[in-house]
């Protein structure tokens, strides 16, 4: 353990704490995000670079982009529900510190060594052509679970607009009110957004081999795509829009397809034929990445609202 | 105490401190939040867990690697509609009570 491991962990239980404590609700999210940050940093000591690039991209930067939003909405507004009595709170804190100490010790006491896959994930990279461990557990080992993941997000994205104040399913979402754009953030979406995008599609490509994959580059996309959105340089789609529609469903429909056909050509449902596994990861990947981006952006967006003037 | 020891108590910590958020925090949003907090703590134990489980010449178990990215995607989903039924929640008492402060007109804006 080194000073700058024990540095990073007291500071990001300090930002936590800071989340929790403090009195406005933009500098609660604004620490947020920056508690997703540090977060990622600890991944990285854990030799964790896939889940660092996910925390960042999706636990920090989008979350965070929706949770601002939520919390400009709210400035203002009274609050539903009264905060907790002391009586309550003294409670809660002898709860959850009993909580924390049963699991401290539960780590630190493990009632053997821990268990690991990792042989068996090692052993079967070269028949699905990989060389990232973490993608052959998504989209090879464990492809049922990351094909449901895709669908819940789905889901999830359907509930959003099932939340819309017209009775219709048609409109667009409406992305932070009508003030115009400040000349730093148009500036900021035309150079950031083409170099992002970049990124985001070479993130997805690099997964196959290195820390990366669907869900990083398609998050990064999102982001590349969110930030014109606010810069006022491009309109959210209309959810009814086709092109908008297909990209939603464009992984998990492949995912599927491919899946049956495992059936017909390895004998079970999400098996990849022998030699033609690393193309059909690949085309899955390729499909998921722009499902993710369309979905995580029209998450953030918000529920639609019917145009009142075309 | 090694590097994994530490993260397994900084994760112990912010699971403890999400908890008492969920719990003590008035506001919807705000319990998000916490809720948030406490699900990074969770992903940072499992973390630990395949730091632990590091064999066959790689630094980790990549099992719950893979099961943490999952995780924080589907934790995302699940704030996103949560966030989105707040704010309509918002819309709903704005509307029963016009006398709030709420500028209405922002919101639909």
């Amino acid at each position: 353990m080194s000073a700058a491991d024990l540095s990073l962990a007291l500071l990001v239980i300090a930002v936590a704490t800071w989340t929790i404590a403090a009195r406005g609700l933009y500098p609660a999210v604004i620490g947020f995000i920056a508690y997703g940050l540090l977060l990622a940093l600890i991944w990285v000591r854990l030799a964790s670079i896939d889940i660092a690039l996910t925390e960042t991209a999706v636990g920090s930067g989008v979350s965070g982009t929706l949770l601002l939003r939520a919390a400009a909405r709210h400035r203002g507004k009274v609050a539903i529900a009264a905060p907790a009595s002391l009586t309550v709170k003294i409670v809660a804190a002898l709860l959850s510190a009993a909580v924390s100490l049963a699991v401290a010790l539960a780590l630190l006491l493990p009632p053997g060594p821990a268990p690991s896959l990792a042989a068996a994930a090692i052993a079967d990279m070269p028949r699905v052509g990989l060389g990232n461990p973490v993608t052959a557990v998504l989209v090879a080992y464990r492809a049922f679970d990351t094909w449901l993941e895709a669908v819940v997000l789905l889901l999830a994205l359907v509930a959003i607009w099932s939340l819309a104040r017209g009775p219709s399913w048609t409109g667009t979402p409406v992305i932070w009110g009508k003030a115009a754009a400040t000349p730093p953030l148009t500036l900021l979406a035309q150079l950031l957004a083409p170099a992002g995008t970049m990124i985001g599609i070479y993130m997805f490509w690099v997964g196959a081999d290195a820390p990366g994959g669907a869900f990083q580059g398609g998050a990064i996309l999102a982001a590349m795509w969110l930030l014109p959105m606010m810069a006022r340089l491009i309109r959210p789609p209309p959810i009814e829009d086709l092109w908008l529609r297909r990209s939603l469903i464009a992984g998990p429909a492949v995912f599927l397809a491919i899946g049956l056909a495992g059936f017909a050509t390895a004998d079970a449902f999400l098996a990849y034929p022998k030699f033609y596994a690393k193309p059909l990861i690949i085309l899955i990947e390729a499909a998921l990445t722009l499902s993710i981006a369309a979905t995580l952006t029209m998450m953030v967006a918000g529920p639609q609202q019917e145009s009142e003037a075309p | 105490m090694s590097e994994t020891d530490l993260f397994g108590l900084c994760g112990a910590g912010l699971v403890g401190l999400g908890l008492f958020g969920l719990i003590a925090e008035g506001l919807p949003l705000r319990k998000i939040l916490a809720f948030n907090l406490l699900g990074g703590g969770v992903f940072l134990i499992f973390g630990v867990v395949a730091r632990r489980g590091a064999a066959a010449g790689l630094a980790g178990d990549p099992v719950p690697q893979a099961l943490v990215i999952t995780g924080i995607v589907v934790a995302f989903s699940a704030t996103a509609l949560a966030v989105s039924l707040v704010l309509r929640l918002l819309d709903w008492e704005e509307a029963a009570d016009p006398s709030q402060p709420g500028e209405s007109g922002e919101a639909q804006s």
